[in-house]
């Protein structure tokens, strides 16, 4: 047991890879939040009169909100007149028109992350609409993208050039009101990203952006909108990674799907932001809303998530079968170390005729990581021949830990077939023994095991996702065997 | 608006004061009170509630009873009895006893089996010692409202390493009165060191009776002891239900729980054990079934206190018409309760379109070393077995009836105490159309 511990101690934390501090000059709005905060940020995007409007709308809202309390995380009361609810890098004011433009400090960080932006845009196939603190940097692939008429484009640029599809789609999946941070988001959100795969029409490429929190006190608040008009086609990724810091960030971004007839989107996050030290200081409160609305007719939002960092995750994607026949999918991995806390999952609300809904959900705790799942599955009267499965798993490791699993389901028709399942166990000395006795050291026996106990997530992400994960989750796990 | 209920209960409460038993316990009433003053009755907006809406019973004003109140025919109440079982019966009439229809046989040395108002006289030290340990009226409006008006129930004491054989009936009969009435009677057993009791719990409305049960038992189960509990809820479908029964098991003791409610229009159960100490176990078994406007909520919370405790569960419901079922197993394995087994399953049956099964598994582990799983369904008859039915010239309805009582019969099968299991076969082959012909199939 000695010789564990020893071992536990020794393989234990490796340091966050991703903690630097580009520094370039922001241009920062002084911390605080009121209506001419908002005038502008909107004046500063020079945003039309009625999205001005919906923004002051979702913060006299917001105003009239209380902080939710019922999730399994505990963290101090955030101070919302603290932040700084707009940053942009200076360089960028001028407005780069190419590449070799963009304050080649930004790229470096890029080049940091590994992200596919400079040389390797053409290698990896990846359109990529770099969100560097709230303002889009550099945008790739458009000319291909355009020409099979995909709209990919910041936030902000979609609000000047496509007011219409704008007005047409935001906030009718994650109204203002909805709920306490999607009002905040609502209210001041800087920029995100923007996507409309026009009719009968297979997005070439895999759409992806990447968000990296930079600026110091700097809540960072994205709006992506993703639009699949009828028999469209897309799969979009999204990745972060944030620099080491120790005051803990606010990040509550909105995020809305919309699959009309026939059409399928596909959303695959990896999430790496960094998850405060070993003894739980600093890290990211990732308060996330996002939600896919299956609009039409056979419609089929998907979304597989993994998520290894942020001090807090609180976010449950979730999908509105609102069209008959339509499906959704929700495949979650979730890492909780060190102090590390996790409520999250999915809601499944079924509405029209045989929609059916598959849940796959896998959490790992360690440390004194808590992570809880946290469901609902909805059939409504509607809903006939509804079908759900649903699949939790908790993995523990190390006694201080906690796996917590919070299904909710409310069937009120009686066609409806739903079963949940879930199970909590740990790495069990005989499967670990089994490894080392076969000459596999013990970090990569664990290693091995984890990445067994999270294969039916991981098959659902596009490739270079999955090799991502797997390494993301080797690094976030080593030395937790306990 | 629920303030008014609120008040409503205080001024009951000075009112009674005079008359309540036990001037010993006047300070807990007296904090029970307080806590509920404080707290109120629970809203949706509160997580244990949020499918239970108990303004159907908090805009009501039930009145207490006075001994005496609501006849009963004899032949009405042997028809309750369980006839068929040699048992130890105590028959309370609207919250209270009723000894010349009571029959407590001839019971080993230093067994209590008392109503509660009899055994403050008798037995005062032994009350004093152990009533209201266990029950934590600052969890609850119901639990509060039960402790500050405790007035009679059953008290049952199982000395060290005593063993009562024959099962104690414990029968709450509510009949039909002028007013609409409450009762809240209060169970305390206690089982020593080893010593082994079988109790029944039989809530019983006749037809057509308006009023409002809550009730709260409240066991202590020392170590090697274990405790059969079964609870047999048929009130009439007029009244309310809200039982609590809490459960403190030291250890390697066990406690069975069966819970099948059949009657009442608001139904609120909940079962609480703390497996304390090493070894503990504890069964929950529980079927529901509601037809009509029925509401069923079943509320289970299960703490894993201490290593090597074991818990299982395995709740079934059938909803039919307008009727809805709720269920919420709860299972906390705390940072201390390494080893631990915790299994659990939830079924539900939908038999309408306009009934509601909403169910909420819940697991919250702080152990590594632990072993935890549940299950919930939610779905309807199967269409296969249907086919084979009819295929066999078993016309659809009583092939659904058939297939219905199968789902049910699944929790009535793990009662291995064959007299209950009998009678509770029957009651719920009785609330089934074609009983003759389940009867027949299941004989």
């Amino acid at each position: 047991m000695a010789t564990r511990s020893q071992d536990v101690e020794y393989l234990v934390k490796k340091e966050y890879k991703h903690g630097f501090v580009t520094d370039v000059d922001s241009d920062t709005v002084p911390p605080g939040l009121n209506e001419d905060v908002i005038r502008l940020i909107s004046a500063k995007k020079n945003e039309p009169e009625w999205l001005l409007e919906w923004r002051l709308e979702a913060y006299r809202h917001w105003l009239t909100m209380q902080e939710p309390k019922w999730a399994h995380v505990r963290h101090k009361p955030i101070d919302y007149q603290a932040i700084s609810y707009y940053s942009a890098p200076k360089s960028q004011q001028d407005g780069p028109k190419s590449l070799a433009e963009v304050d080649p400090k930004l790229l470096e960080t890029y080049e940091k992350l590994g992200i596919p932006l400079h040389e390797q845009k053409m290698l990896a196939g990846v359109a990529v609409d770099a969100v560097f603190d709230s303002v889009s940097v550099a945008t790739t692939f458009k000319e291909k993208l355009a020409e099979a008429g995909v709209i990919f484009c910041p936030f902000s640029e979609a609000v000047q050039n496509h007011p219409e599809l704008v007005r047409q789609y935001l906030g009718t999946v994650v109204p203002t009101g909805d709920n306490f941070f999607a009002a905040l988001n609502s209210a001041v959100f800087t920029d995100g990203s923007f996507c409309y795969i026009p009719k009968h029409t297979r997005c070439p490429m895999e759409l992806s952006t990447y968000f990296r929190i930079n600026a110091a006190n700097t809540g960072q608040f994205e709006r992506t909108l993703i639009i699949a008009d009828t028999g469209s086609y897309v799969s979009y990724l999204e990745g972060c990674t944030a620099p080491m810091r120790d005051e803990n960030q606010l990040h509550a971004a909105v995020v809305e799907l919309i699959a009309l007839d026939n059409a399928q989107i596909k959303y695959s996050t990896v999430q790496n932001w960094y998850p405060g030290d070993k003894n739980g200081k600093g890290g990211i409160y990732n308060f996330v809303t996002k939600r896919g609305d299956c609009r039409g007719e056979n419609s089929k939002i998907s979304w597989t998530q993994v998520e290894t960092g942020s001090a807090i995750t609180w976010k449950y994607p979730s999908c509105i079968l609102r069209g008959d026949n339509s499906r959704g999918e929700f495949y979650s991995v979730a890492v909780t170390n060190n102090y590390q806390q996790a409520d999250t999952g999915t809601k499944m609300i079924h509405i029209g005729k045989n929609t059916s809904s598959t849940i796959i959900s896998k959490g790992i705790s360690a440390g004194h990581g808590q992570n809880a799942y946290r469901g609902l599955v909805r059939v409504t009267k509607t809903a006939e021949n509804a079908r759900n499965y649903t699949q939790c798993d908790s993995l523990l490791m190390g006694d201080k830990c906690g796996a917590h699993t919070f299904p909710y389901i409310e069937v009120k028709n009686s066609s409806a077939q739903i079963e949940h399942e879930a199970s909590t166990s740990k790495i069990s000395d005989d499967q670990l023994f089994y490894c080392m006795q076969r000459g596999i050291s013990p970090e990569d026996a664990v290693n091995m095991i984890v990445n067994g106990f999270c294969k039916e997530v991981f098959k659902e992400l596009p490739m270079e996702f999955a090799v991502e994960a797997q390494k993301l989750l080797g690094v976030t796990l080593e030395g937790a065997v306990g | 608006m629920t303030s008014t209920a609120v008040e409503y209960y205080l001024s009951a409460f000075t009112q009674q004061k005079g008359k309540f038993i036990a001037p010993w316990f006047s300070d807990q009433r007296r904090a029970a009170l307080d806590s509920f003053q404080q707290n109120g009755f629970p809203a949706l907006r509160q997580e244990n509630w949020k499918y239970t809406d108990v303004r159907s019973i908090t805009k009501r004003n039930f009145i207490l009873t006075e001994k005496g109140n609501g006849s009963v025919p004899k032949n009405q109440i042997n028809s309750i009895r369980f006839n068929e079982l040699d048992c130890h019966e105590l028959i309370f009439i609207n919250g209270h006893f009723s000894s010349k229809n009571s029959r407590i046989g001839n019971l080993p040395d230093g067994v209590i089996l008392e109503s509660l108002v009899i055994a403050c006289d008798i037995h005062p030290d032994m009350l004093q010692k152990h009533l209201g340990n266990n029950a934590n009226y600052t969890i609850g409006a119901f639990t509060a409202l039960n402790t500050a008006f405790l007035h009679d129930g059953a008290m049952v004491y199982i000395p060290d390493d005593t063993v009562l054989e024959k099962p104690i009936c414990i029968f709450y009969l509510s009949t039909e009165t002028k007013h609409s009435f409450i009762t809240h009677p209060r169970n305390l057993l206690i089982l020593g060191r080893n010593a082994q009791a079988t109790v029944i719990e039989s809530y019983i409305g006749i037809e057509n009776a308006d009023y409002f049960t809550n009730s709260v038992t409240e066991a202590v189960i020392r170590a090697g002891a274990k405790l059969e509990h079964y609870k047999i809820q048929q009130e009439s479908e007029q009244s309310y239900h809200i039982g609590n029964f809490m459960a403190q098991q030291e250890k390697d003791s066990r406690l069975e729980s069966h819970s099948v409610s059949l009657g009442g229009k608001l139904v609120r159960n909940d079962i609480t054990s703390n497996l304390a100490q090493p070894g503990a176990s504890v069964t929950l078994n529980g079927l529901y079934m509601a037809r009509h406007r029925q509401h069923v909520d079943n509320h289970t919370l299960i703490n894993h206190l201490e290593p090597h405790t074991k818990s299982e569960e395995y709740y079934r419901g059938v909803l039919d018409d307008h009727a809805r079922g709720v269920f919420n197993g709860k299972v906390i394995v705390h940072e201390n309760a390494q080893k631990t087994d915790a299994q659990q399953s939830n079924a539900n049956l939908l038999l309408s379109d306009n009934a509601e099964a909403d169910t909420k598994p819940e697991l919250e582990i702080y152990a590594d070393d632990v072993k935890c799983s549940h299950g919930a369904t939610v779905g309807q008859l199967d269409k296969q077995m249907l086919f084979y039915l009819r295929s066999r010239a078993i016309e659809e309805d009583k092939a659904r009836s058939l297939l219905t009582y199968a789902f049910a019969e699944d929790v009535i099968n793990r009662i291995k105490f064959v007299p209950i299991r009998k009678r509770l076969e029957d009651l719920v082959i009785g609330r089934l159309p074609d009983a003759a012909l389940i009867r027949e199939f299941a004989a």
